[in-house]
């Protein structure tokens, strides 16, 4: 009945698209990751080095610095978007009138590109400038300068992409807590479950999959953040992540083959740690199952 | 359950107080950049002020009157929604065959999709420039700067993300109701409309709208791989940012005017989320 050529024809589209636009260009900087390489330097072009890029790598400082930040960039804005995206999308499963006009105010920051999300926030919180810093000297006798402080830098921007993607969670929250059956829950509360092990033993195996692509896709897109920290910042102390350094090598200095192994080693470590994290959400769930 | 009018009265006060903070969480930077929109150069180095002092239109009349500002708005506009609906129909295909064929290997191209969207950008731009100006050319046109080469790549960051997304979704709609179906005579394209698409409606309205978003909102892509004819608004925005210093005043009144067209997507796409939530009743 399911033949699966049918199937192979109906990924097929999708798949060519990605071969094309996704893995050829992947396949093109695995081999210039290999060489050395300076775009705009007048002699021949690429020069094969082997893994020296990658040995290079490993006693970069600024390489590894960034990689700091961006894990704790992305883990403060991660787990409070999911669980601030998550309490938001069970209210909004609530009904009371005035519901649609919340939850589309609350979708408002998605719609904001993320350098107009830079550029509002840098207005915010310029000394001088922006009230942000204003009103904190004067109510709260604090100085936050963000040019100047790392850690304020930091948190700027872990709660500028909180209030930017916050909303995205909770769309995909919500999608995802619309297509749990009702029986199951009704189920379990006539079996006097209450609403801690309703959730954890009903609802939360129900979500699994929409909240591992949900994470997943905040912590890939976190990684990659260029546009919105560098408006933010201009790319100062405590926000040099490790896509802004990326940025730095390949353009400002041109230095296309280090950018390339760089870029290589960043997707490969995503890629361990979203496998690592789909192995520990999926097996738990089969577990669970059987 | 019966609830006393008492409870339910605390219960819808303490509903409102958490939307109204909220809100005014979430609406405070966007009501500063309607405040920066309205105001001069001059009036914004004064003292910080958060409210609105006057209402000063000369940024929003520089804009709208832009006649580059149009075409770049036409282009995101044709850009953002043709990738979108590309996107839904192809992810709804991918996922239904991830889900219910049995195909070699499924977990590991499910898992590969994913990967796409995980290449930082600034590397893979050089590759793409060449494939854009050299590899798809026919005699004069290139995929370089044209809406239809945005459109493509902008797959490689929404397709996986849809396909993720949907995969849960319809995972979770019985393959009873499939088979019941086809029993019933429908073929596949029966049962993708008449099961799949009803009930997978609030996941593939969310998919549609975030993936218009992500098509909308994208900047590093769009500046690099298109020059004249196919850029996007966010390339405008970029460049009210120069050496000489950034026109704040303008940047912010493009952005509210970049919002408009996405709060109508959201808000007629939100309908099929509602819709979408009094159908979990029926579904079991």
């Amino acid at each position: 009945m399911r033949n699966p050529r049918v199937g192979w024809a109906l990924l097929s589209p999708t798949l060519i698209i990605l071969l094309i636009f996704g893995f050829a260009p992947f396949l093109y900087v695995l081999f210039v990751g290999f060489n050395q390489w300076n775009v705009f330097s007048a002699d021949d072009g690429l020069v094969f080095n082997g893994l020296d890029n990658f040995r290079r790598l490993v006693f970069d400082d600024d390489f590894l610095h960034s990689v700091g930040l961006t894990a704790r960039f992305a883990i403060f804005a991660i787990g409070s978007e999911v669980v601030l995206g998550f309490v938001l999308a069970q209210m909004l499963t609530r009904d009371f009138p005035g519901k649609s006009l919340f939850r589309i105010i609350h979708t408002f920051p998605l719609m904001v590109a993320p350098i107009a999300v830079g550029a509002i926030w840098r207005l915010l919180v310029i000394p001088g400038f922006g009230p942000v810093p204003f009103f904190l000297d004067r109510y709260f006798d604090l100085t936050y300068q963000i040019g100047s402080y790392p850690d304020q830098a930091l948190m700027t921007s872990v709660l500028m992409d909180i209030w930017h993607w916050t909303p995205f969670v909770t769309l995909t929250m919500l999608a995802g807590l619309s297509s749990i059956p009702r029986e199951p829950v009704e189920q379990a509360k006539v079996d006097g479950a209450n609403r801690l092990q309703v959730f954890w033993y009903v609802t939360l195996p129900f979500l699994r999959p929409v909240l591992l692509t949900t994470v997943f896709i905040r912590i890939m897109d976190a990684i990659r953040t260029v546009d919105e920290v560098w408006m933010l910042a201009g790319g100062g102390p405590g926000t040099r992540f490790t896509g802004i350094y990326i940025w730095r090598v390949v353009f400002p200095r041109t230095d296309y083959g280090y950018g390339s192994s760089i870029s290589l080693i960043t997707l490969y470590l995503t890629i361990v740690l979203c496998w690592l994290l789909f192995i520990a959400i999926s097996g738990r769930r089969k577990g669970e199952v059987e | 359950m019966t609830t006393s009018p008492r409870r339910r009265f605390w219960r819808y006060v303490s509903t409102y107080a958490f939307w109204i903070f909220m809100t005014l969480l979430t609406l405070i930077p966007i009501w500063w950049m309607l405040v920066v929109s309205m105001r001069t150069r001059v009036e914004l180095f004064g003292r910080p002020n958060l409210a609105l002092s006057r209402i000063y239109l000369e940024n929003y009349s520089n804009v709208l009157t832009d006649s580059t500002f149009q075409r770049y708005m036409t282009n995101s506009l044709v850009v953002s929604t043709a990738n979108a609906l590309l996107v839904m129909i192809l992810a709804l295909l991918a996922t239904y065959a991830l889900s219910r064929y049995k195909l070699a290997g499924r977990d590991n191209i499910f898992f590969w999709l994913i990967t796409n969207r995980m290449a930082p950008p600034a590397a893979f731009l050089l590759p793409l420039y060449i494939m854009f100006t050299r590899t798809f050319r026919l005699g004069d046109w290139t995929l370089f700067d044209t809406q239809l080469g945005l459109i493509l790549l902008y797959c490689v960051f929404n397709l996986p993300f849809a396909i993720w997304l949907l995969k849960g979704v319809v995972d979770g709609i019985p393959i009873e109701l499939d088979d019941a179906a086809m029993i019933d005579g429908a073929g596949l394209w029966g049962v993708l409309r008449h099961v799949i698409i009803p009930l997978a409606a609030p996941g593939l309205a969310v998919t549609g709208i975030l993936s218009w978003i992500f098509a909308w909102n994208e900047y590093l892509f769009a500046a690099n791989l298109t020059s004249v004819v196919a850029r996007t608004i966010t390339t405008a925005l970029a460049e009210f940012v120069t050496v000489t210093g950034t026109n704040w005043g303008e940047l912010a009144a493009m952005s509210m005017v970049t919002l408009v067209p996405s709060a109508i997507i959201v808000i007629f796409a939100q309908r099929y989320i509602v819709m979408g939530l009094t159908f979990g009743a029926v579904k079991e």
